[in-house]
């Protein structure tokens, strides 16, 4: 590899996008170049400063009534159930009303637990909200796992897993406790280019029958998934994709 | 006309999005004001080409849609935005010095202002790459691009809007 295209790949390569094979060559090239592991250095310090100078701009509440207003009103919101039901009534035969029977438990079976998770869910996302309240987010403020974890000694009766990410852009923030469902929980916080995620961990229990393990609710998106004893909940407006990315962390 | 079950899924799938494609617009009108109005019209283009939408990237789709939508208000309004040249070859520029950098950038308005002085089309393959955190793929997906020339696109942009930064600071300090 020459310097030329060597000032091309470095870009590739800091954004963690080239394959095994030409990283090894970039790398190779590079141990030997002082003036690629300049451009390197100086790459990496602007990329920081645009990541870290908050630079992004929010859509304002106000924007976010204007749209929901504009699509309701693109939106048919007569229920054209009413009319499915009643050609559903033409149909004769007992065999249909068996099987709608049949249907009728399943969907209550679904819409109970799906009621139960949702419950849940929502109560994560007003705690996660109360977070970000001025001087609610962490009632341990540190990035070092080993003060947080400690921290959790004698106020829980589990072990949270706690780990800092910093490296992978997500450096961890603090911890605080939660009350969830009636349950304490343990609350990590993470940051993401200015956006506070709230991981909520607790003991898995077995009746809750979690169907649904992500979406969003309120602008805030959110991922649930369960290890063999735990639960995990992530709570964020950061995107979906970055949720994604910590869940990955946090289950390796 | 769509029903009730589009709109909910919809809010769902798309509005979480929101804040990414104000961004975007934000950064390509270079105004507030101008970008929330675009950003409003391209929701419901969304909206009504939702039907398109057959579930993977929510955000690249909804992002290109933006994009599409910022270019088109730029052509009707402001089309001198668009007429700056940006295909000049990266260049070798003697070896830079990260520290003096540190210092000159450390500024977030003058950060904002030099992103600002670049190229449309510069200005916004930086900002869904370190603003949005966007992948080569959906960097791509959401400017047409070719995936091929993404890393040089971003090399490109990189290295103007850092001699934008270095040439500020040294006609300051003359």
């Amino acid at each position: 590899m020459n310097c030329e295209f060597a000032r091309t790949t470095v870009h590739g390569y800091l954004d963690g996008e080239l394959d095994v094979v030409r990283s090894a060559d970039f790398e190779a090239h590079a141990e030997g170049c002082v003036e690629c592991q300049a451009e390197m250095k100086a790459i990496s310090t602007l990329r920081r400063q645009l990541q870290q100078s908050d630079l992004s701009e929010q859509a304002s509440p106000d924007l976010l009534e204007r749209i929901r207003k504009q699509i309701a009103q693109e939106t048919n919101e007569k229920p054209s159930k009413i009319r499915d039901f009643r050609r559903a009534l033409l149909v004769p035969g007992l065999s249909v009303l068996a099987a709608a029977a049949a249907c009728l438990v399943v969907v209550l079976f679904i819409v109970q637990s799906h009621n139960q998770s949702g419950r849940i869910t929502a109560e994560l996302i007003d705690a996660h909200v109360r977070s970000l309240q001025p001087g609610h987010l962490t009632d341990v403020l540190s990035a070092d796992q080993h003060t947080v974890k400690p921290w959790f000694d004698g106020k829980l009766d589990f072990v949270p897993p706690v780990a800092d990410f910093s490296q992978q852009g997500f450096p961890l923030v603090g911890a605080r406790l939660d009350i969830i469902d009636g349950h304490e929980v343990a609350a990590l916080v993470y940051s993401r280019r200015k956006h506070i995620i709230n991981v909520f961990v607790w003991p898995y229990r077995e009746k809750e029958i979690s169907l649904v393990n992500s979406g969003s609710r309120h602008g805030y998106n959110w991922l649930q998934w369960q290890s063999e004893e735990m639960e995990f909940c992530l709570v964020s407006d950061a995107s979906a994709q970055d949720l994604r990315e910590l869940e990955n962390l946090i289950g390796q | 006309m769509l029903e009730p079950q589009d709109r909910l899924r919809f809010e769902q799938t798309m509005l979480p999005h929101l804040n990414s494609a104000a961004n975007l617009a934000r950064w390509l009108l270079r105004d507030r004001a101008d970008s929330e109005d675009v950003v409003q019209e391209a929701m419901l283009r969304a909206y009504r080409f939702f039907h398109q939408f057959h579930g993977g990237d929510a955000r690249a789709w909804l992002l290109q849609i933006v994009r599409n939508s910022c270019y088109t208000w730029l052509e009707k309004n402001r089309s001198a935005d668009l007429m700056t040249e940006f295909n000049e070859e990266v260049h070798q520029h003697p070896s830079p010095n990260p520290e003096t950098l540190a210092a000159q950038t450390d500024d977030r308005e003058r950060l904002k202002r030099a992103l600002e002085s670049l190229p449309a089309r510069a200005r916004e393959v930086l900002v869904l790459r370190e603003l949005e955190g966007c992948s080569y793929k959906e960097i791509a997906e959401i400017t047409g691009i070719p995936i091929g020339t993404v890393m040089s696109t971003l090399a490109r942009a990189r290295q103007r809007l850092y001699r934008t930064l270095t040439t500020a600071t040294a006609k300051e300090v003359s």
